[in-house]
């Protein structure tokens, strides 16, 4: 439907699951997002870096419509996410409808976000059953087995304000995984986290990309993100400076910037 | 690490006793002898005065009531079981169980307009609350006692349109319906500020996570910010139904026989057992506000559900803990 508006792809060559195009926001007088492109593939790990400031939440926030873009668009598998095409004009889609496309987009939190008031079962279980309308014996039986994967087998029937922060991102994940989601925004995961516990969420984010899961993932762990991703997006001021493999972005960067603010991280 | 092992090896390597004029060794052994020791308790003398003073006038306050003949324990016990007693505790119940249950309902709505993006939902809710906080309750209850004489007919129609239908006002409003009326508008307005406080309580990334998960609006304020929301609301709702009960003895004036009602009834005619009948209504005012007590214990446990860093004890645990308690102070 919307996807003949979309640049298309030659034939054999996959078409991006993710493509920003033109993305502008500004917050009351202060511009964050200047006419961002982004393309992320099927299967690969995107890692954006960038100054605190530099607008990466807001873009990542903007791929599943939690921030509304001014200008630009967003599109996930070929479809418009938050808006469609009337007339030449983009117009706001139903809350339904944009409730329908989020479902189909995981998000992890840096403040994990957990319901407080509900077990880590149902945290999980919750979105599956309310948001897509699953049977809810199965999702429960598909919960278990996720939070199994992420390392908390024994911990379904506690509350998260149990959990230590690794435990409780973990479970996070594992909420996100829950949706069969075609790609995973990830805001930060490890930033709000005790040193000690960054190993064992970076592990589980590992283990996922090993999978094979699209994941975009704002994040400071450099070595991180040298390990993991597949293209590293640098975002300063809003702008997309420079992308690229890692080993090109983040050890011979081009623009100057680049380099500045990576000898400020390390 | 380095303090367990000094505690659990003592300073003296040997048992044979330390040799006199050693002041060393006499030090180690007071040392040893004061970490072996517990910590004797400050002891506050005057709190034990204190504590002697209020149980003296409270023996005072049992015994004035218990032995000062104007009480009339005998008239109080022969109103307190009155039928015609119970029949107005019937009326207050309905009161307030109706009032509290519409109150309530309209309250979480009047709370949700007044945060809604809507600047005229905003503004109408603010006006409700803004008349209905103003209004005293018992200007208010006898304004509608007499809306027959204000609105002799209730109809519904379109604005500047034909009306739909149209009933006699005089046969629909009871005095029990024109109270439970007057005392849910007033209740709703008061519930809707409690109501609004809960849920601007819950942190805003709990519903942001709710709606990046695709849960569907009404979803994400039932299951994930209401409950939440509950722990704040129920404290303060807990008042305010309280006082509702109490204030539902207002409506006599309104010639409507609640448990108060009843009681000055009898009162004006029985004028000299104006004393026991007003100790029956309180003591049945008292027994209500117990039960709504105990109730609000039970309510504010099930919404407390994860709220605490340790899992909380299940009852079981609880009350073996407190027999456990009473075993060790008796010992």
């Amino acid at each position: 439907m919307s996807a003949a508006l979309l640049p298309s792809s030659a034939p054999g060559v996959a078409t991006p699951v993710v493509q920003v195009r033109g993305a502008t926001k500004s917050f009351g007088t202060h511009q964050v997002l200047h006419d961002v492109d982004l393309d992320v593939d099927g299967g690969k790990v995107t890692v954006i870096l960038g100054p605190s400031g530099s607008g990466k939440s807001t873009l990542l926030r903007s791929i599943n419509h939690l921030e509304k873009l001014d200008a630009g668009f967003v599109s996930v598998d070929g479809e418009l996410v938050g808006v469609k095409v009337v007339r030449g004009r983009l117009h706001e889609l139903s809350e339904r409808a944009i409730l329908r496309q989020r479902a189909r987009i995981g998000f992890v939190f840096q403040s994990f976000n957990l319901f407080p008031h509900l077990t880590v079962l149902d945290n999980v279980a919750e979105a599956p059953v309310a948001a897509l309308g699953r049977d809810k014996a199965e999702v429960r039986a598909e919960a278990r087995t996720l939070l199994e994967r992420v390392g908390l087998a024994d911990k379904i029937d506690a509350y998260p304000r149990q959990l230590s922060g690794g435990q409780q991102q973990r479970v996070a994940i594992a909420r996100a995984l829950a949706l069969r989601p075609r790609l995973i925004l990830l805001d930060e995961p490890t930033s709000a986290l005790d040193p000690e516990l960054v190993g064992e969420v970076l592990e589980v984010i590992k283990n996922l990309a090993a999978g094979g899961t699209t994941m975009i993932i704002v994040t400071h762990e450099i070595a991180f993100a040298r390990e993991v991703a597949d293209t590293v997006v640098f975002l300063d001021a809003g702008q997309v400076l420079e992308q690229g493999p890692p080993d090109q972005v983040l050890i011979n960067p081009k623009h100057p910037r680049t380099a500045a603010f990576l000898t400020r991280v390390r | 690490m380095s303090l367990n092992t000094d505690r659990q090896s003592p300073p003296r390597a040997d048992s044979t006793p330390p040799e006199e004029g050693r002041p060393s060794d006499l030090v180690a052994d007071v040392q040893h002898h004061l970490v072996s020791q517990h910590v004797v308790p400050l002891r506050h003398p005057w709190r034990w005065v204190a504590s002697v003073v209020v149980a003296l006038l409270l023996v005072q306050v049992v015994r004035g009531l218990v032995a000062n003949p104007a009480y009339q324990w005998d008239v109080f016990g022969y109103w307190f079981f009155e039928p015609i007693i119970f029949d107005g505790l019937a009326v207050t119940l309905r009161l307030t169980a109706y009032s509290a249950v519409i109150g309530f309902a309209a309250g979480v709505v009047l709370a949700l307009m007044r945060l809604s993006a809507s600047p005229v939902l905003r503004s109408v809710s603010w006006v409700y609350i803004w008349i209905f906080r103003s209004i005293p309750l018992i200007v208010l209850l006898l304004f509608l006692a007499n809306a027959t004489a204000l609105y002799p007919s209730l109809g519904l129609s379109i604005p500047f349109g034909p009306q739909l239908f149209s009933i006699d006002a005089t046969q629909l409003l009871s005095y029990e319906a024109a109270a439970i009326i007057g005392l849910s508008l007033n209740e709703a307005a008061y519930a809707s500020e409690i109501v609004r406080s809960g849920i601007i309580s819950v942190d805003p990334g709990q519903l942001e996570a709710a709606t990046a998960l695709g849960l569907p609006g009404y979803r994400r304020f039932t299951r994930i910010v209401l409950p939440q929301a509950m722990r704040a609301i129920l404290p303060p709702y807990a008042n305010q139904l309280i006082g509702l009960l109490k204030g539902t003895s207002v409506v006599y004036i309104t010639s409507l026989l609640d448990l108060f009602g009843q009681v000055e009834t009898q009162a004006s005619t029985n004028s000299g057992e104006v004393i026991p009948l007003l100790m029956v209504a309180t003591v049945w005012y008292v027994i209500l506000t117990t039960i709504l007590s105990i109730f609000q214990y039970f309510v504010e446990q099930h919404f407390a559900r994860g709220s605490t860093r340790a899992a909380p004890p299940t009852q079981r645990q609880r009350i073996l803990a407190a027999v456990r308690t009473r075993r060790g102070v008796a010992r």
